[in-house]
Parts: structure tokens; sequence; C-alpha cells
């Protein structure tokens, strides 16, 4: 295995969960929904995503529990927030205080057990092709199911008819609900969507990056993937470029680091969040690129009138 | 007036029966982490449950977790000196100062403060000389590794961590001259991703041993997939690593906590500075495991003549990094020293910040 | 069964008064099923939760230091969410006020004057104020969104601090240990009540509250921030101009939160260390919105924020209650309180059965950002 290989490999584990929770994230703000409380939803997706798997032996389990409780928990935002239309920016904090304090409760009895490593999936053949092989081939399911995530949900968001009522809403959802778009229904879906995918990641986390349970063990990628969306401008495609930007940057420097550069290394730990800075900046004052995608609906409250 | 003599009388009283049934002796403890952690302030927790087990009911504790150094520290340490504990443990460096300013406005609550150096009639530091335990490891790391490079994963820069760097390397070079070790600082004491990302950048630059100054197994779990070997941190990680793990240097406070608990029972605690290692059971190797039954004697024999003072880790000659000398021919580092240390000894190369 | 909301034609001032009384009630019948199910008494959990913090006079100095950096960073912040622009980092602010703040008690240690604190506040202040001006000028300039570049520098300024208090600020007689030198006796905001843990912070903290009410109340400034907040088109037209806002906002909640946190620092931590924010940047994100944006909401929702922090404390030191099930009260709280909120603004009816059916109506009608709620 060659150096670069080996890096990219390191990356793409880095990066996964940060793309699993924006993906999902970008699709809520699509709809014109502000859920700040990733970081909640992902570390109780991670708590039980371990708790799964540990009952059952089995990490497809444990996906499947985490994914139940990112949605559960996206379900307290839904209802406070679209039924009774309080205020999402404080509501989403809030569900994230939520989510440490439950996860670190219910995840009391996992501290100190080994978990249960979601297996590499190799295809027979095509794993062993020198580089494309490993890299590609020899991931686990929920890398796979990151970029099918990401596909599916360019061509939800830009082909079918549902995503474009979507992106109405989040644009207006005035003149959608005029046009006799349920929006609130919508916007529940989303979130539910954007919880699951938090509850994926946090699988990710605690079943393939580092299988064990510690509290908050998210240690703050759930902002992180928060501002990617923000960097992606709101397109499935440059979050990805933003989530593997930053697990590159992030995975650099510690090789750096290792090479014994001199550097201080406060410096180098800054490097991923100062890279994300500077290549936005030169996306968005380059006119070709930049685009102002920004849901105009975004974080205001809406009640249908009847 | 009338009430005074009363409370004085109720007083007297209750310091008449007091030998017979003794109030609880309340101890209180602030941990930075939450006991969850599986590393520092879970070992920390793991010493105020020993304390209970040890004593039942001659002491009640109460404790909390999670607190931040900085701006609530102080108020936390008070809350607990007025919800009437009588001794208080103080388990991260950053509440030296809270710990101070509380202990002056509660003369008659005892604290500890741990891996401090401010002490004061009420107040008394404790450490572990955790670098007895790595200069082992480092030998261990020497012997076993077939490339004579190890990867050391570092929190951050502080004397306690650096000193582990340089016992490691001294255990290492008195094996194998040539050792080298590549540290990677985390700037973290606990993001197990970043750890075990570290962990992987390490193999990947070819070390085949890990070394840790950070709480998580994540480290020791990357080294069992990757197929090296490695040392745990604070908590024994041989579950994490059952073909990984050679040993774990494992912080134990338990004994220290029962006997400073007993001491203010029985009157005789007093403020002092308390650093232990080997000796006092303070610092604690876990099980040596994949090992061969040379290194393992080896390194039996090193615990051996540490424990009992025959050999310090950091005994002359020593250079720094730069080439100059700091201790001569069979020189001692002193305590002073070795507290403060912010500069490493010849042969690692990485960099510290000044 | 469903619920059914109906806007209010002016946000009801019955309801403004009970919707706090509902959500307390909410909060304390779900809290006592809460610790009773985990076998704690529910009374007494409840009573060291809200009320023993409030029984002693140390507590409630504690309470007022503990609200003061949270009620200054969320006051200026709801100028900047007022107006429409989004800074998120205000924790990063908070700690470049307290780098730029502690360049005189780090370096001019012997100074002794009493000009060295108002000198500190008002580098705390310029520090804030430059670290919010990139955001600002990156939005401006270059229009890059700035939730991103906030809070990502966040993190560089966490690191910056890391830096400085590792290597060239660290205290020349404390072993090498990651702390500055203490601040002298010149350098420290004095306690306002003998020994107490109040100091003259929270005076600020006051002030920063009349200073922002009189700002949205009584001046074309405060009008112009409310009318580019809500229509930037209407803004343009009345001559505003949107990127002089966006740097007003920043500037100006930058300046609070890097006062915010050379404050705490020269009257609570007096000396910097790697950790002096227990994430009040982030909190006062939640005390802004929770005060929906209005000074004296923010005074008041800082207070009672901080009591669940102290509360939660104090539960557990006498109910032995674990840190994580306060949090999970914590958080139980804040939804109860921004759920009822919505009574102050809407009529709340349970319907049976499904809906007629959405209407067409009046677009405009229905345009209700939060900020109106005030």
């Amino acid at each position: 295995m060659t150096m670069f290989e080996a890096i990219l490999l390191t990356v793409i584990t880095a990066s996964t969960p940060l793309l699993l929770a924006a993906i999902g994230e970008l699709v809520v703000e699509r709809s014109g929904v502000l859920n700040l409380g990733v970081e909640g939803m992902m570390v109780m997706g991670a708590v039980m995503g371990f708790a799964g798997a540990q009952w059952t032996g089995n990490p497809y389990v444990g996906i499947v529990t985490a994914v139940l409780a990112g949605m559960a928990m996206a379900l307290i935002f839904a209802f406070v927030t679209q039924t009774l239309v309080a205020n999402q920016v404080a509501s989403g904090l809030a569900l994230t205080l939520l989510g440490l304090g439950l996860s670190g409760m219910l995840g009391e009895a996992f501290v100190g057990q080994p978990g249960i490593k979601l297996p590499a999936l190799d295809i027979p053949g095509i794993s062993d092709i020198p580089f494309i092989g490993p890299v590609f081939f020899g991931q686990d399911l929920l890398v796979y199911l990151s970029f099918a995530l990401v596909i599916a949900v360019t061509w939800f968001l830009f082909v079918s008819r549902t995503g474009l009522k979507l992106r109405a809403i989040g644009d207006n959802h005035v003149s959608a609900h005029a046009l006799g778009i349920p929006v609130v229904r919508y916007r529940y879906l989303a979130i539910l969507f954007g919880g699951a995918c938090s509850g994926l990641a946090g699988a990710y986390l605690s079943l393939a990056y580092t299988p064990q349970w510690v509290e908050n063990m998210t240690a703050g990628r759930g902002w992180i993937a928060l501002a990617l969306v923000v960097f992606g401008s709101w397109r499935p495609w440059r979050v990805v470029v933003g989530a593997y930007l930053f697990g590159a940057v992030w995975i650099s420097q510690l090789h750096l680091q290792a090479l014994g550069s001199g550097i201080p290394s406060q410096f180098l730990s800054s490097l991923p969040y100062l890279a994300t800075i500077v290549v936005l900046v030169l996306i968005s004052s380059n006119r070709r690129l930049s685009l102002i995608n920004t849901p105009a609906a975004l974080g205001k409250p809406f009640v249908p009138e009847r | 007036m009338k009430t005074k003599l009363l409370a004085a009388a109720a007083l007297a009283l209750g310091l008449a029966t007091g030998a017979a049934q003794a109030e609880p002796l309340k101890i209180g403890f602030i941990y930075i982490g939450p006991t969850g952690d599986f590393g520092w302030s879970y070992q920390h927790d793991q010493g105020r449950k020993a304390i209970e087990k040890a004593l039942g009911d001659k002491v009640e504790t109460t404790y909390l977790e999670s607190v931040p150094e900085g701006p609530d520290a102080e108020r936390s340490i008070e809350r607990l000196a007025r919800a009437g504990n009588k001794l208080i443990f103080t388990t991260s460096f950053g509440y030296m100062d809270p710990t101070l300013k509380v202990a002056k406005k509660f003369p008659d609550v005892k604290f500890e403060h741990a891996t401090g150096y401010k002490r004061a009639d009420n107040v008394s530091t404790y450490s572990s000389r955790f670098y007895e335990g790595r200069y082992v490891i480092g030998q261990i790391a020497a012997k076993m590794s077939k490339t004579g490079t190890a990867g050391y994963i570092a929190s951050v820069p502080i004397p306690e961590v650096v000193r582990g760097i340089n016992a490691f390397m001294l255990g290492a070079q008195s094996i194998n001259p040539d050792f080298k070790v590549k540290v990677i600082w985390v700037n973290s004491w606990f993001d197990p991703g970043k750890e075990a990302d570290a962990a992987k950048a390490l193999i990947d630059q070819g070390v085949d041993i890990i070394a840790q100054h950070t709480d998580s197994p994540a480290a020791t779990q990357v080294a069992e997939e990757r197929g090296i070997h490695s040392f745990g941190q604070a908590s024994d990680m041989i579950k994490f690593g059952p073909k990984a793990q050679l040993t774990a240097i494992v912080d134990n406070w338990s004994d220290y906590y029962i006997s400073r608990a007993k001491a203010v029972i029985d009157g005789t605690w007093k403020s002092e500075d308390t650093w232990g290692g080997f000796d006092k059971e303070m610092v604690h190797l876990a099980p040596f495991t994949n090992m061969p039954d040379d290194v393992k004697a080896m390194a039996e024999e090193t615990v051996a003549k540490i424990k009992s003072g025959e050999m310090h880790p950091f005994t002359g000659p020593i250079m720094k990094q730069d080439g100059s000398e700091w201790l001569k021919d069979g020189e001692v580092a002193d305590d002073g020293t070795l507290l403060g240390m912010n500069f490493y000894v010849k042969g690692i190369d990485d960099k510290l910040p000044q | 069964m469903r619920l059914e909301l109906k806007k209010r034609p002016e946000h009801s001032r019955a309801m403004a008064i009970a919707s706090p009384l509902i959500a307390i009630a909410l909060t304390v019948i779900f809290g006592a099923i809460l610790f009773a199910v985990l076998g704690y008494d529910p009374a007494k959990a409840l009573y060291s939760y809200f009320i023993e913090p409030l029984t002693e006079a140390w507590s409630l100095e504690e309470l007022a230091s503990k609200a003061t950096p949270l009620v200054l960073i969320a006051v200026g912040l709801s100028v900047a969410f007022l107006s429409n622009t989004w800074n998120i980092g205000a924790e990063g602010q908070y700690t470049m006020g307290a780098i730029f703040g502690s360049i005189i008690p780090v370096y001019f240690w012997q100074w002794d004057s009493w000009m060295v604190l108002p000198a500190m506040m008002v580098m705390g202040m310029i520090g804030g104020a430059l670290y919010a001006s990139i955001p600002a000028f990156l939005k401006t300039r270059f229009g890059t969104n700035e939730i991103l570049t906030s809070l990502m520098l966040v993190y560089v300024a966490g690191f910056l601090l890391d830096w400085l208090v590792r290597g060239p600020w660290r205290d020349p007689g404390g072993y090498n240990f990651p702390e500055t030198r203490d601040f002298s006796e010149a350098a420290i905001l004095p306690p306002m009540i003998g020994n107490g843990a109040m100091h003259w912070g929270a005076v600020f903290a006051v002030v920063a509250v009349i200073v922002v009410a009189f700002l949205l109340g009584g001046t074309l400034k405060g009008f112009e921030v409310k009318v580019l907040g809500q229509a930037e088109r209407a803004g343009a037209f009345a001559g505003f101009s949107r990127k002089k806002m966006v740097y007003f906002g920043f500037l100006l909640s930058g300046a609070f939160s890097g006062l915010a946190g050379i404050a705490t620092v020269s009257g609570t931590v007096q000396q910097l260390q790697p950790s002096i924010s227990p994430g009040y940047g982030f909190t006062a994100i939640i005390v802004a919105f929770l005060g929906r944006l209005n000074p004296v909401g923010i005074l008041i929702a800082g207070l009672m924020l901080a009591l669940t922090y102290l509360g939660g404390e104090s539960a557990q030191v006498t109910m032995g209650i674990s840190d994580k099930v306060v949090r999970v009260f914590q958080g139980m709280l804040l939804f109860f309180v921004l759920a009822c909120d919505t009574l102050i603004l809407y009529r709340v009816s349970i319907v049976s059965g499904r809906g007629k059916g959405a209407r067409p109506q009046d677009p405009v009608e229905n345009l209700v950002p939060a900020e109106e709620a005030v």
C-alpha cells in the first residue's frame, strides 16, 4: 500500500461522518428549516447505534437503531418548530443539549466496552485491483451509502417533482402554500430525513470510525457538518468537496506533525478550519462559481392559515 | 442570647456523642470530564467508589462532573464546600487557583488538588509519577519494535506530557540508542476520532508501536486492526486490543484517596505534597501481554528497581535535544525540574512550543 | 386529531404572562415524572434545581456572574440577528476579546493605575470587534457566507489562545504550566459586594441592555436595523446600506462579546488559561432567541438559563442526580419554554379530523419573521 493510498483511506474515514450528517442537513435547509441540533442527533445515533449492535451482535442492526434514534430526536424538533412554530435556532441548540445529556445517560453501561466494527464489504476480484480496489471498493456499507445518498439527494432535489416542490417551499413557503403544497408535511419529512442522516453519521462514529462508546464522542463534528452545508452553498456535490477537503487537511496536518515539521501544532490543528474559509472565499469571489442558493425562507416560521 | 446558649449546648452534646456515632465524613469531587470518558475522570471516579467501598457508612461522597476549567470552576468547588463536604478533591490542573481561593474562604475544609504545585494549610497536592511507567514501556517498545520507531500520540503540551515523552525515549534508548519516536499532538484530551486518525497517520509513516497520552482506547483499537502493538493509557484497555496491548499505564487513585479520607476521619490530615509512583501504587501497569518472556522479565525487573529506589528514570548522563548536557553521569533530576519540564531529551525530533 | 394555530391579530398580553407559567407547569410535571422514574424524590429534586440556588446570597451572586457574559453577548447578537446578519462566532470573539484585553496584565503587569481596567476593557472590545470584522469583511467584499466563516474562526481563536498560554504568554514562575501569570490587583474587576462572585461585569451587562434597548427603540439606527432585517429591498429604497449594516451588526456584537470575554477573565478567572469559556458564545445564541431578541427579554432569559446551570449543579450536589440527567432536564425545559411562546402569537386549538385543505390567501400576511414577536 502506498503512502498516498493509505492517506486517502484515512481521509475517507474522517470525511464520511461529516458528509453523512451534512447531506441530511442540506435537505432540511433546502426545505427552509434550520436545524442546529445536528450534534445532538448525531450523538444519539452514536449511542443507540452502539446499543443496537451490542444487544444483537449485529452492527447492521446498530445502523437501524441509530437511524431511528436520529429520527426520534428530529421528530421532537419537527413538532416544536413546525406544529408549534417555536424558534428554530433556539430549538436546534436545545436539541443539542438534550442529545448530549440523554446519550450520556443511556450510554453509561457501555463505557469501557469494545464495540463491534462494521465490516468492510469486499467485492471479490474488484477489491484486489491495486489502488482502485482498496480505496473505492474496500469500504464499509456506510461509506457507499454516503455516496449513494449524495446521488439520490441530487436527483431528488434537481430532477424529481417532489424535490422541486421542496425547493419551492424553501424559497418561499407562502407561495408554495398558495400553490397547494403541504408545507408543514414536507418539512416534517425533510427534518426526519435529516435526523436519519445524522443518526447514520453517529453510527459511523461508534461502529466504524472508533467502535466504542464514550460520552460526547462526536466532539463537535455536528457543527462542522452544519458549516459544510453552507460551504457547499446547498449543493450536494459541493458538500462532498467540502467534507473531503476538511478531512484531507485534517489528516494531512497529522502527517505533517509526524514528519517533524517544527510548526506549532496549534497552528496545524487550526488548518482545516482556515482552509475551509479560504476555499469558500475563493469560490464566492469567483463570479462563475459563486451561487446564491441560500433558501430564502431559511429559519422563518410558517403557519398555514385555514 | 438564649438561642446562642442552646446552640452551644447542642454543639457540645453533638461533640460528646460524636465519637460514638459520628456523622459520616462528606467528601466531594470535581471532575473535568464526564465519568464516562473511560480515561482521566473515569479513573478518579473509580477512586471515589473505592473510598465508599472501603469506608462504608463512615463516608458520604458526591461529585460534579464535566466542570470546565475557567469561570465555572470556583463556583462548583464552593458549592461542594457549602454543601458540607469536609474533604474535596479537585482533579484537574486548571482548578489550582480556584481551589486556593475557595480554600481561603473555608479554612475548616480540607482540599486535595491533583497535579498542581500551589499549597496552603488546608490544601494538599498530589500527583502520580507516570513517567516511571513510561520509562518501562519505552524499554518494552525498543525490545518489541522491528522498525526501531514508535509513534506517540500526545494530548496537549504541558510538562506532564513532555516528561512522559522523555521518559519513554530514555527507556527506549537504554535498549536501542538509535530508537526513534514520532510525536503527534492532537491538542485535545478527548476526541476518539482524532486519536484514531493520529494512530493511522503514525502507522502509515512506518511506526510499529503506538504509545499514547490521550484518554480514549481509539488508538489501541487501530493498532489491533493494523496488527501492531500499543500501550494503553489511564485504564487497562486490553479489551480493545487483546492482541495489540503490551501493557497499559493505569491511574490508580484508590489507595491514595482512601488514605486521605482516613486521615481526615482520624484527625491526622495535614497539608502535604504527594508525588507517588510505583512505590505508592499510584502508577500501576496492566499485566504484560503479547510479549516474549524475556521482555516481560526485563520489564518486571525495571519496575522492581524503580519501585525500590535503586533506579531513577532520569539519571545522567542525559543530553537535551540540542545536544547540550542536562544531567552529568550519575546525576539524578530534581523534582522541580521534572515538574516544569519543557524541553526534550536528545533523539526526539519534534519541536516544543516555546 | 391535530393542533391548529391561528395567528392572533396582535400578540396576547395575557399569554405573555401566562406562557412562561404554563411552561414552568409543564416542566414541573414532566420533570417530576423524569426524576421519579429515575428513583429520586421529585419534590426535593425540583426544589434543589429551581429554588435552592435562589435561597442564598452567595448563590444569587454566582447567578449574576454566570448570567453576565450570557446577557452581554446575547444583547449584542440580538442586534446582528435582527438585521439578518448571522454571527455564530461570538465564542471566538469572546476569546479574542479576552486575549486582547490580557495584553496589558501579561506584558505590563507592573503597571498599577486606575487606568489599567478601563484600558483592558476597551482593548477587549477592540479585540472582539476586530475579530468579528473578518467575517463582515469577507461577507461584504466577497459575498462569503458569514455562518461558516464566523463559526470556523471560533476554533482558530481557541487554538491561538492555546498557543499563547502554552508558549509566549506562559507564567514565568509557573513551572511551564499553561497559564499566564495571575493578574495583578489593578487588573482585576473588583467584586461589587464584599468578596463575592458578582463583579462589575454585571453592570456592563445591564448597561448594554439599556443601550441596545434605546438603540432599537428610539433611534434611526435601530429602525434601520429592523427594516434591513425584515425587508432588505425596502431598506435599500430607504437608502440604507446593507454592507454598512453587516459591519454594524458584526462590530457591535463582536465588541460586546469581546467585553464579555475580558470581563469574565478579569473578574472571575483572573488569569488566562487554555479554557476560559464553558461555551458562553453558543449558549448566548439560545439566550438571544429565548429572549425573543428583545433586550429586556434577553436579560430575563440570561438569568433563567444561568439558573438552569446553577440548579443543575445543586441537584448534583444535594441529590446526587447525575450531570446527564440534569442536562436532559435542561433541554426539556428549553423546549417547553420555546413551545409555549407560540401561545403569545397564535391561538391554538385542537381540531378533530382532517383539515379542509389549504386555501390561497394573502401571502404577506404570513411572512412572520420571528423577530416581529418582539
